[in-house]
């Protein structure tokens, strides 16, 4: 186990938080500049801007306000500033966040203008900066980490080595009480019937089946073919054949533990700690984002060929065993394990350096995606708006 | 020295870890248990792509981790790349 002592920010509500960002959060689009007027204003803020949030209606406006919710949510956010349009939506946001115990404020733009809403809230800002600014790390025990996991840029590397790397670490963190949560629901294909073994109750061995089956059906139903995307055309420039390969590949980063709770996109697990399943979109920013707003404050990511994922909240930790890739886009990786495909490094060799670098990550060091200025927020839409 | 590695010891196929030449006796190592294979292969095989070490029937189910990743619609010989030429998916 890592002998790095683990340091991090305890919030209100008992979470820790890994990071310390004072975030300007848009409830929908056309608040976006405001938002970054606010974060241009005041240094040590951080604007959220998205595509969503106007003429949304239903399962898919729920999603949007729990994935905006969220990321105000997230342990690495020390205090929210909400700012949309109308003054009921933004008053929601903030209500969400607040349950949290976190200093939140909300401004509505109509009425007022971005000239005056921009004043208003930077001064709030401001104020929550300086606050934030005197927060001090304190010592966490490993088991009060909420990670998650998603791979991409999938090859044969990431079935052989990275994926298996981060598999090492994700035993001890469960171990240790950590709550970790996976997803990418299209990408199970072929290896579903694996971790619908692993549900620890017949209930959420059936939840899992019904929302696997839905999207199968959802596919089925619109006509379209998946051979096209899956496996993508990155995945066999690096050796993936057949979805069920990148499916195995994939899921060799879960443990081994059983999964104790089947989650929503952006979600929040609320059973406890333990192994959550996330239906969410297998595609990278919309995944993180999504698993961000679910909780999680540190990201495991495997990559084979290389993809350049990161995000606003939630730092992301690139892992890579493809000899290539860690040579052509060093300046990505932030864990390479090509060791492991050379036999120069062994998986538990491997696995204690992935630990290792959890601690350090999570006491303060910036990742590959954090110090190139990968921050993507992306929206998962469910279906269009009216 | 190894050019490929083997997830399980079953699996029809396993993972060049470095390039493999047409012709070339490649050695594998199966990470379950240590075991080697050599095979020659019949055509060159790119890092990260697969190469047969057990022939597989037409339409036969073609193992890796020791689970199926798919079918060989015309089957294939030892030594063959393996690939979407020669795999395809089951489900879809």
């Amino acid at each position: 186990m890592s002998a790095t002592p683990l340091l991090g920010y305890r919030r209100e509500n008992g979470r820790i938080g890994i990071r310390n960002h004072v975030a300007i959060i848009p409830v929908d689009d056309i608040s976006n500049a405001a938002c970054e007027a606010v974060a241009a204003h005041v240094r040590g803020t951080l604007a959220l801007p998205h595509s969503g949030g106007r003429l949304q209606y239903g399962e898919d406006l729920e999603l949007h306000f729990r994935t905006i919710i969220g990321a105000g949510r997230n342990p690495n956010v020390a205090a929210a500033v909400v700012i949309g349009i109308e003054e009921k939506w933004s008053r929601r946001v903030a209500a969400g966040i607040a349950e949290t115990g976190k200093p939140v404020a909300w401004f509505s733009i109509e009425g007022h203008g971005d000239f005056e809403t921009v004043r208003r809230a930077s001064w709030e800002a401001k104020r929550m900066v300086h606050d934030a600014s005197e927060l001090q790390r304190e010592p966490f025990a490993l088991g009060e980490l909420w990670v998650s996991l998603k791979c991409g840029e999938s090859d044969t590397t990431t079935g052989l080595g990275s994926c298996p790397t981060v598999s090492e670490a994700v035993d001890p963190l469960l171990d240790a009480g950590a709550t970790v949560i996976f997803g990418e629901t299209s990408e199970l294909t072929g290896g579903e019937h694996l971790i619908a073994a692993r549900m620890a109750t017949p209930e959420l061995r059936e939840r899992f089946v019904s929302i696997y089956d839905d999207y199968v059906g959802e596919i089925e139903s619109s006509g379209a073919d998946l051979l096209g995307s899956q496996p993508t055309e990155g995945n066999i420039a690096g050796g993936l054949s057949t979805i069920e390969e990148k499916a195995l590949g994939n899921i060799q980063k879960t443990g081994t533990k059983p999964v104790v709770g089947v989650l929503g996109p952006a979600e929040e697990p609320a059973d406890g700690p333990g192994l959550y399943f996330m239906d969410s979109s297998s595609a990278a920013a919309e995944c993180v984002t999504l698993m961000a707003a679910g909780g999680a404050v540190l990201h495991l990511f495997p990559t084979g060929q290389g993809n350049v994922v990161g995000n606003p909240i939630e730092p992301v930790v690139k892992i890579s065993a493809n000899p290539r890739t860690v040579a052509t886009m060093a300046e990505h990786i932030d864990l390479d394990v090509s060791g492991l495909l050379s036999r120069e490094l062994t998986l538990p060799e491997a696995g204690e350096r992935m630990l290792e670098l959890i601690a350090r990550t999570a006491s303060g060091r910036l990742t590959a995606a954090e110090a190139l200025g990968h921050e993507e927020f992306s929206m998962t839409k469910l279906y269009r708006s009216a | 020295m190894h050019k490929f590695l083997i997830h399980d010891r079953g699996d029809h196929v396993g993972v060049a870890t470095e390039p493999i030449a047409d012709g070339e006796e490649a050695t594998g190592v199966c990470i379950a248990d240590d075991s080697t294979v050599e095979v020659s292969a019949n055509g060159a095989v790119p890092l990260g792509h697969k190469i047969a070490i057990r022939a597989a029937a037409p339409d036969e189910p073609v193992l890796k981790y020791g689970i199926e990743i798919g079918r060989a619609p015309e089957g294939f010989a030892v030594g063959d790349y393996v690939h979407t030429h020669n795999l395809k998916s089951a489900r879809w």
